[in-house]
């Protein structure tokens, strides 16, 4: 079944105060999000994404277009009741603790009293604020906020999360924790769709990725047949100081790093090039293979139009 | 009332104790003490008035300017810090949310203006040592300006919609000091003429009748207010803000969020 369904979603500001110009900041877009997938929206900052987000969240009005989220209108409570929703930069009621927070949401989503103070304890525990429950918000650092804003997201056990830059504000840490965090809610069956200007979040993790730049729609696919196009090599990394003839032979290009050698090659050579290192007994470490990335299908998407502005951060 | 309404109102209200509104009761009783050590000091017969007079007028300055000041920003605060992107993206309708802000604030007012109360009577009973039967209108006097207190309220409601905090406390305060005058406004509109008249009249009848519900002196003095009075400032102040609420949010449904 389709979770997510965007039907021609346009969005045009009026900015200026005397003089109103409009400002499009989301070009009619149509898509779809599958239900169970890991869904990427990428774009660089000012792209539209978050404003497509409201847009579904029913935040802002379109200009035009409609949007369905598991086959029901954006502004269906019956819906609201089964997704939940990440906003950038989450900013919470800084009178109140973590627990009274997530216990008052959880109220309002209309989880039954009696288990909201459990699972309001579960989540805390979840996204690792156990000890932080009873502390107010206004005392809670960027990615401790960002941390709720996840437990919130997920408190009443939506069907379909929306995670606006979920990953900003985080550190290494807290990024690998919040995608495998993403790989759970996959494998419990539910539908995440989340926004990033950083490729490498999504790479790793995601079924499908759009990519959206100045409002517009770029490109929309797998991870692998978006980057499918460009030549596939893999990297070896041996140890030992030599480099068999036969390996430059095969278009190997090596580079020596103390006892340590790393060597690109076609991938179709991969087999041949093991082989050589085995004869020469050399210790094979690591065969990598080396993708085309997301960020070059990026960089090249971007390109025909403008010098991508702003440039990616 | 449903389960959310009620959700967003018992918040409303915490966030405003915890926001140490009801501190102002500490200022509140300062005066009242003062004023009754006081006035029992100077006079023996007209303490009850001062002491009635005195205390009723504080119980709805007090009010009026935590009504206004709060009920400006109860909206606009959470559209400005965005707090309102994970609250309307639940299953709560954006009339359910201004209907629980209005509620947790006039709740807000109603147990301030207890407390105050029980300062005002503890006063009267320090200066006169004993309650008279005429004292129970006291009790009708502040059931009244508790209706001034939702009409204002509405009113900031109404007025932070759509125009800044500042502003919307601004046309608040004027509606709150030309309705005080109401009754002088629709008296002057009557002896004028032409365009001046329609324009008083037609401002008299728009701005919050706070002349009616402003008893405090009659039953200073010991007068008894009518039953039809009563049901008239309830009708008139429950519509009054019927209609200002349903206008806010009117303007709530429409708006796109910052
Ligand atoms: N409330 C608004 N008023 C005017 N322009 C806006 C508003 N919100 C977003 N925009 C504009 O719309 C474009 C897309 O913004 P946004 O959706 O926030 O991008 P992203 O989340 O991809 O970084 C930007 O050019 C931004 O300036
Ligand atoms: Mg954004």
């Amino acid at each position: 079944m389709t979770a997510i369904e965007i039907l021609g979603l346009e969005k045009t500001y009026n900015v200026g105060f005397w003089r109103k110009r409009p400002k499009c900041a989301l070009r009619p877009l149509h898509m779809q999000v599958e239900e169970g997938e890991i869904f990427g929206f990428l774009g660089p900052n000012g792209a539209g994404k978050t404003t497509t987000l409201k847009l579904l969240m029913g935040l802002v009005f379109p200009t035009s277009g409609s949007a369905r989220i598991l086959g029901m209108e954006t502004h269906d409570p019956r819906m609201r009741a089964q997704i939940g929703f990440l906003p950038e930069q989450p900013y919470f009621y800084d009178y109140l603790t973590a627990r009274e927070l997530l216990e008052y949401y959880a109220g309002l989503s209309g989880v039954p009293a009696k288990e909201r103070s459990r699972r309001s304890q579960e989540m805390l525990e979840r996204v690792g604020l156990h000890d932080a429950g009873g502390l107010q918000l206004r005392k809670f650092s960027k990615g401790m906020l960002q941390r709720v804003g996840i437990a919130q997201a997920i408190l009443h056990e939506p069907k379909v999360v929306f995670f606006d830059e979920p990953m900003s504000g985080l550190d290494p840490m807290g990024r690998r924790e919040v995608r495998d965090l993403m790989d759970q809610l996959r494998q419990e069956g539910k539908t995440v769709f989340f926004s990033t200007h950083i490729l490498s979040d999504a790479e790793a993790l995601c079924d499908r990725v759009a990519i959206i730049h100045l409002g517009e729609l770029r490109g929309i696919g797998s991870v692998a047949d978006l980057t499918s196009s460009a030549q596939n090599r893999v990297e070896l990394i041996w140890q030992g100081p030599s480099v068999p003839s036969s390996l430059r032979a095969l278009g190997a290009e090596p580079h020596i790093a103390g006892s340590t050698v790393r060597a690109t090659l076609l991938e179709a050579n991969q087999d041949a090039a093991i082989e050589a290192l085995r004869r020469e007994r050399l210790r094979l470490i690591s065969v990598v293979p080396v993708r085309a990335s997301l960020e070059d299908y990026f960089v090249q998407k971007l390109k025909p139009t403008e010098a991508v502005a702003g440039g990616r951060q | 009332m449903n389960s959310r309404i009620g959700l967003i109102a018992s918040n409303t209200f915490r966030e405003a104790v915890r926001d140490r509104v009801l501190y102002n009761l500490i200022a509140f009783a300062l005066l009242m003490s003062g004023a009754a050590i006081l006035v029992g000091q100077i006079s023996i017969d007209i303490e009850r008035l001062v002491v009635i007079n005195l205390g009723l007028t504080a119980v709805s300055l007090f009010g009026i300017v935590i009504a206004i000041f709060i009920g400006i920003g109860l909206v606009s605060k959470e559209i400005e810090r965005r707090t309102l992107y994970t609250v309307l993206s639940r299953p709560v309708r954006r009339w359910e949310f201004i209907a629980g802000k209005f509620m947790g604030l006039a709740g807000t007012l109603v147990v301030n203006a207890f407390f105050m109360a029980i300062g005002v009577f503890a006063a009267l009973l320090y200066v006169s040592h004993h309650f008279q039967a005429s004292d129970r209108w006291l009790l009708v006097a502040l059931y009244f300006i508790i209706l001034q207190f939702l009409i204002i309220t509405s009113l900031a409601l109404f007025f932070s919609s759509f125009s800044s905090p500042l502003m919307a406390a601004v046309f608040a305060f004027a509606l709150f000091v030309i309705g005080t005058f109401a009754e002088d406004l629709r008296g002057f509109g009557a002896m004028a003429k032409g365009v001046v008249r329609w324009l008083a009249t037609g401002a008299a009848y728009l701005v919050p009748n706070f002349s009616a519900l402003n008893v405090i002196s009659s039953v200073a003095h010991q007068r008894p207010v009518s039953g039809q009075l009563i049901l008239y400032n309830t009708a008139y102040a429950l519509i009054y803000t019927l209609m200002a609420v349903c206008g806010a949010v009117l303007i709530f449904e429409r708006r796109n969020l910052k």
